[in-house]
């Protein structure tokens, strides 16, 4: 896969901590190479859900650094449970991941 | 009489060690040292480099593990390693056991050129066999490569033979040479920090221990924000002492790499690392 994203998902207590690594460029579209501006390039929103139903909206942009990691918790998830992680960039590319609960 | 004898001992020792390189007594010196200044912490644990001396250090890399910066270097670093060149072979013809957990053994002296081979430079030397072209030895693709083999390699005891011939002694005995010597504006050597003051803070930073340093490499560095080999690092740190650096490939940091490693014998591979 092009843009892969690394998850992990646990649950201790009712309280269900998701941590990701998601790879991609974030190109702010201010840095110069060889003289010519690389173009922007960055993730607009990524979308965490749990069993279907979001949890978590991200509007990232260009302040946000190249292959991001991200953590955050939420009440409520269960063992085996799905979560989903979904992003869209400036230029419309996609990646999307589903991972079990541990 | 007796103390009189002793101290004569003491003074004939570094001379004899001067007329002939003894990498063996080095390095029960070397490692006696860093067990004189933590006599706690073990030898295995020398591997994992700063964050022995600080807590919230090494809180935040155990929270960086869970997912290692270097996940997508090592994944890329194996589609890289698994691919075929043009002529239809691979790297892992190039190398013993098909280039999987051998990176304990390297650097390696090769009498044929009677040159130090680090495993970028091996990485580089197959590609020159097979007719490609050779790769930045510091960052980008090689560095992933390396970092896939490292990690093939992790948990394996680093075994850098030195063997008992003139031109290998020499090598080694060179690199020793640029460990110990000042240079550049600061007028600092290698020892200067990470033998005689690891632990301590520059700054910001924490100053790894020489024993153990080579053992995680390449790193992901979060200054870097991608990966990076050995030779990149000396490049850095001949920067921050204010001395020109070498090149990538010289003989200097090639001899330098080959002592450094071979001082650390018997640590386990912990690479690819992450750093601040």
């Amino acid at each position: 896969m092009a843009n892969p994203i690394l998850v992990r998902a646990q649950t201790a207590h009712g309280v269900t901590t998701v941590a990701c690594l998601v790879k991609h460029p974030m190109d702010s579209g201010f840095v110069k190479k060889a003289g010519k501006l690389i173009p922007p390039h960055y993730i607009e929103v990524i979308e965490f859900t749990h069993n279907g139903k979001t949890v978590l909206t991200g509007f990232w942009g260009p302040a946000v650094s190249r292959n991001p990691f991200f953590s955050f918790a939420f009440k409520g998830g269960k063992k085996g449970d799905t979560v989903g992680i979904a992003w869209v960039d400036n230029k419309g590319e996609r990646a999307a991941v589903s991972a079990k609960i541990a | 009489m007796r103390r009189w004898l002793l101290l004569l001992l003491a003074l004939a020792a570094p001379v004899a060690a001067a007329a002939a390189p003894n990498p063996a007594a080095d390095r029960a010196a070397f490692q006696g040292w860093f067990r004189h200044l933590f006599p706690q912490l073990p030898l295995a644990k020398y591997v994992d480099g700063p964050y022995n001396f600080s807590a919230s250090e090494r809180a935040q890399w155990q929270q960086i593990m869970e997912l290692p910066p270097y996940g997508f270097a090592v994944d890329h670093g194996k589609a890289l390693f698994d691919a075929r060149f043009p002529d239809g072979a691979g790297y892992a013809s190039c190398f013993p056991h098909g280039g999987i957990g051998i990176a304990q053994d390297y650097p390696q002296f090769d009498p044929k050129t009677g040159r130090v081979v680090t495993l970028p430079i091996a990485i580089n030397r197959c590609r020159v066999a097979h007719g490609l072209p050779k790769l930045k030895l510091t960052t980008g693709d090689l560095a992933d490569i390396d970092a896939y083999m490292v990690r093939t390699s992790r948990g394996h005891k680093i075994d850098v033979v030195v063997p008992d011939t003139k031109p290998a002694l020499a090598a080694y005995e060179a690199g020793k040479e640029y460990f110990y010597s000042r240079r550049g504006q600061l007028n600092f050597s290698c020892a200067s920090c990470h033998l005689q003051y690891p632990g301590h803070r520059v700054r910001g930073d924490t100053l790894a221990p020489a024993l153990g340093i080579t053992a995680s490499f390449p790193i992901y560095r979060s200054k870097w924000g991608n990966m990076g080999t050995l030779v990149r690092r000396f490049i850095g740190c001949n920067k921050n002492i204010r001395s020109a650096p070498d090149k990538p490939d010289s003989l200097a940091y090639r001899d330098l790499e080959y002592f450094l490693t071979a001082m650390s014998n018997g640590l386990p591979i912990a690479g690819p690392g992450a750093r601040p």
